[in-house]
């Protein structure tokens, strides 16, 4: 694409994190309810006076879950994000500029299961262009930022998650579902449709980041050595 | 103090001071974007790279505290070539517009890039493209263009206090606005479009219009409001095209208000032209000899306490003077600039000044707003009360009708005068932090002034600030914010009934024979009897023109050369940036010219001899500059500050944006008082 001119591209940017609020489907009121005020007030206690603006990014994680709980899709509408402005004491526009730069804050309804995959580098040469296929097919998805038409699934091409070790990383709303491929893609997407919840973790036979195939290193334990000065052996790990 | 090399010369700046104002001390110029004196630093342009010795790579000047013995370097290789990348980045995104950019000629992207900009890009991916923002009826965006530096979001939160621009978003979809699409609630906004270092923020209604080379530059003071704002008018031809601030740290810092800065286009609306005289009950055109002889006739045979004379809010000191030589010459004691009703002592100047200075607000340490709203009396003053608070340590107290936000934190004592007394004898709270202060403040309003109690209350917020130690020899505490540009020049030149002359209200339902109104037109021209023979003497065909018989066409002040003095009392002087339209003359002019018709001619021929005149009845107007002063005599003002009424303070502006007949004239303040002023009529539609 570079240097290439067409009627497409001149006067785009790169598609990415639209700034602006959805305005077709912003909710025209929004109260914590009892649970997120408990949450607020032991979150707002680790704050010196006068410094609870700081408890912006928490706040914001509570409105998510809030409705979460309330519509099935964690978002911030607008209406919350003043509200959590009004409750900090901060200018509004201050709790925007949180909610816009970090992407995990969606500042559009998603999907009740939001896929996350991460395309980066690590991530994409272990496979992640399959598990991007993976949730187009199963969730009957075309592109990126697409919910699908039951509002079961979103899609979102995110950035690093920082597990890749176990790359690629598909994430389900807060869930980590590792070492992933075409296939265990599909099924696991289609036992969320189902209503199950799988395990998180890699899905493949492996202890979190440990070798695939079990340990090679520090097979024997130091400091539990025989009495003739021959190496002990571990225990097997769970 | 640190001694700091740069480039070879050795100066001394405060500790605390940055590297990039080291090197201006040392005359080095530093390309930046980003840093403003007057903003927070942000550090995100990059352009003000320079080498310093030891630092293993290029360092941002703007953000970087100067220490003992640095030496730096500002035009190294490697300074140049940082900056050349730094300019490479920047230019990236930056769309090649700049033949249809309004910031042409005056840009600094455009500016620097001549010094540090490539002959080529070596990008040939997309450039980002960013839609345009709505930011209120003043405000141009073009997002494009913007390179995040970020001036306009901390001029909003800071200088401004409305908190309402941001940077949303992240990496190259960051964007600057408001998130939700809504008008700047500022009446500061037009100083965005001067910080912005690029073209993203223009004049709304300057687009298109005009290149700087083009224009010529006038020195001029703004006379929208009493603050005395320091501009520069700029004009092609006869037309004023736009008009900005110039840098007075003692007056408006480096801004302006949004009033001063946009009503430029009423100069040229509803403009009287030519002279008018009523014959018959309708208003004919007429020569100035007709006219002259007009008024000439009516007032053969009328006694000097038959006639009188009111000026209006926007005049300049030279016609006033005129104008009282001129009643003082027919016998007339009826004479009055208060055309709001306010009531002032004026035998000594400190009881109707700002005598704390605009600059030493800086220096207070508590503040009581009495029947005053310097949000929109005063919005450059609002800026640097808010400057102060942010500094911290500064109570405010305010005693005023509930009004838009101030923009810094207020405790709201009250509506009604009588706190004045609760904190007199200290039933109110407030007193207590008054007295603790060192430099407490007081600042009496219009609104406070223009009431029957008027007198009373002056007098009981001097003993008030008499009790609370506001008046010392180094400190004068006591304040008197007007919000009309010619009241501190009329109350100078003792523009007040004389003995026995009556005042505003006196001269209305036929109190009067013959009324001169010099552009006096807020005094409600319905309440002048029906016989009384009107002269309306001004430029705008509002109310008082409607209501004249003879009508005089007179100049803007951007059309004439006048001498203003603002609220503290300094005394400046306008030059003339364009010719009044038409016949329409300059005002001292015109009642020189008359004055020889009915045989009273008036002694000076040109502006030197009138000022010198000035200067006769009152030794200020020689004065440069402004001296700060302490409180000498205590003795309080006339009234009786136990006399203060029960009724509430109102406002004394209730549409900032419509407050004069040039602002009433022109079409931007009139959609800036749609949007800002009546919203609910704007949600209605």
């Amino acid at each position: 694409m570079s240097g290439q001119f067409s009627a497409e591209n001149i006067g785009h940017g790169t598609p990415g994190h639209a700034p602006r609020p959805a305005t077709d489907q912003q909710p025209s009121h929004f109260a914590f309810d009892e649970t997120s005020e408990a949450e607020i007030a032991t979150i707002l206690a680790r704050y010196p006076e006068g410094r609870q603006s700081s408890g912006v990014i928490p706040l914001l994680y509570v409105v998510h879950n809030q409705m979460k709980r309330d519509t099935g899709s964690a978002w911030l509408p607008r209406v919350a994000m003043d509200t959590v402005a009004k409750r900090l004491s901060m200018p509004p526009i201050r709790v925007y500029e949180v909610a816009t730069f970090y992407l995990m804050f969606n500042t559009k309804p998603v999907g009740r299961h939001h896929l996350q995959v991460c395309t980066t580098t690590p991530c994409w040469l272990r496979g992640s262009d399959d598990i991007v296929a993976a949730c187009k097919a199963e969730a009957g998805l075309r592109a990126f930022e697409e919910t699908s038409a039951d509002g079961l699934f979103t899609m979102t091409e995110v950035e690093c998650l920082g597990a890749c070790a176990n790359a690629p990383i598909l994430q389900v709303n807060e869930d980590y579902y590792e070492d992933l491929d075409f296939e265990r893609t599909r099924s696991l997407i289609a036992a969320l449709r189902r209503g199950e919840t799988p395990e998180r973790g890699p899905t493949i036979d492996r202890y979190n980041s440990a070798p695939v195939g079990g340990r090679t290193t520090l097979l024997e334990e130091v400091g539990t050595r025989h009495a003739d000065g021959q190496p002990g052996t571990l225990p097997d790990v769970v | 103090m640190a001694r700091v090399t740069v480039d070879g010369i050795i100066v001394e700046v405060a500790n605390g001071s940055n590297v990039l104002q080291a090197c201006e001390a040392a005359g080095k110029e530093i390309p930046r974007f980003c840093y403003h004196e007057r903003l927070s630093i942000a550090g995100n342009c990059r352009m003000c790279l320079v080498e310093i010795e030891k630092a293993p790579k290029p360092v941002a000047s703007c953000g970087y505290p100067v220490a003992d013995g640095m030496v730096v370097r500002t035009d190294t290789e490697m300074v140049r070539r940082a900056r050349r990348a730094v300019m490479e980045f920047l230019l990236i995104n930056h769309p090649l517009d700049c033949p249809i950019c309004d910031q042409g000629g005056e840009c600094d992207l455009q500016d620097l890039a001549y010094s540090y900009g490539s002959d080529h890009s070596r990008y040939a991916e997309n450039k980002r493209a960013v839609q345009d923002k709505y930011l209120g009826p003043l405000v141009k965006t073009v997002m494009t263009r913007c390179i995040l530096c970020t001036r306009c979001v901390r001029f909003a939160s800071e200088v401004a206090g409305v908190p309402e621009v941001g940077a949303t978003s992240r990496g190259e979809n960051m964007e600057i606005g408001t998130y939700v699409e809504k008008a700047l609630t500022s009446e500061l906004s037009g100083n965005l479009i001067d910080i912005c270092p690029v073209g993203a923020l223009t004049s709304k209604p300057y687009a298109f219009v005009a290149r700087p080379w083009e224009l010529n530059k006038t020195d001029s003071i703004d006379a929208t409001d009493a603050v005395g704002t320091n501009i520069r008018v700029h004009a092609r031809g006869g037309e004023v095209l736009r008009i900005l601030p110039r840098t007075n740290d003692a007056v408006n810092e480096e801004w302006m208000a949004d009033k001063g800065r946009f009503s430029f286009d009423g100069f040229k609306r509803r403009r009287l032209d030519r002279p008018w005289v009523r014959v018959g009950g309708k208003l004919r055109a007429a020569s100035w000899q007709d006219a002259f002889v007009a008024i000439g006739r009516r007032l053969e045979g009328v006694r000097g306490e038959r006639i009188g004379a009111v000026v209006g809010d926007l005049c300049d000191a030279e016609s006033m003077m005129a104008l009282k030589d001129l009643m003082t010459a027919l016998g007339s004691p009826n004479l009055d600039c208060r055309q709001d009703g306010a009531q002032y002592d004026v035998s000594r100047r400190e009881f109707y000044g700002f005598n704390t200075t605009i600059a030493g607000i800086e220096e207070a340490d508590a503040l009581l707003l009495v029947g005053c709203n310097p949000r929109r009396e005063a919005p450059v003053i609002n800026a640097r009360i808010r400057k102060r608070w942010l500094a911290g340590g500064f109570p405010v107290g305010v005693i005023a009708a509930s009004g838009p936000d101030l923009t810094y934190d207020v405790e709201s004592l009250g509506d009604r005068p009588a706190v004045l007394t609760g904190l007199l004898d200290g039933g109110v709270g407030f007193a207590e932090t008054l007295r603790a202060a060192k430099r407490p403040m007081i600042v009496v309003g219009g609104a406070a002034l223009a009431r029957e109690d008027g007198a009373a209350v002056l007098a009981a917020a001097w003993a008030l600030a008499k009790e609370v130690g506001a008046l010392t020899p180094e400190w004068h505490g006591f304040n008197v914010l007007h919000h009309a540009a010619s009241r501190m020049a009329a109350l100078d030149l003792g523009m007040l009934p004389g003995e026995g002359g009556r005042s505003v209200a006196g001269m209305m339902s036929g109190g009067v024979d013959v009324l001169w109104l010099l552009g006096a037109d807020e005094i409600g021209p319905g309440r002048i009897g029906p016989d009384t023979f009107v002269v309306y003497q001004g430029h705008h065909g509002d109310a008082g023109a409607a209501r004249a018989d003879v009508i005089l066409p007179g100049a803007t002040y951007v059309e004439k050369s006048g001498t203003y003095v603002n609220t503290e009392g300094r005394v400046q002087i306008a030059f003339q940036a364009i010719f009044p339209p038409g016949e329409a003359r300059e005002d001292w002019r015109i009642l020189r010219a008359f004055s020889e018709v009915i045989g009273h001619t008036l002694p000076y021929d040109d502006i030197e001899t009138l000022r010198r005149r000035m200067v006769e009845v009152n030794p200020v107007f020689s004065r440069q500059g402004l001296p700060r002063f302490g409180a000498g005599e205590l003795a309080g003002p006339a009234g009786d500050a136990g006399a203060v009424g029960s009724a509430p303070f109102s406002q004394a502006i209730h549409d900032y944006y419509q407050t004069n007949v040039i602002s009433r004239a022109s079409v931007t303040m009139s959609e800036c008082s749609r949007i800002y002023s009546h919203p609910v009529l704007q949600a209605a539609e």
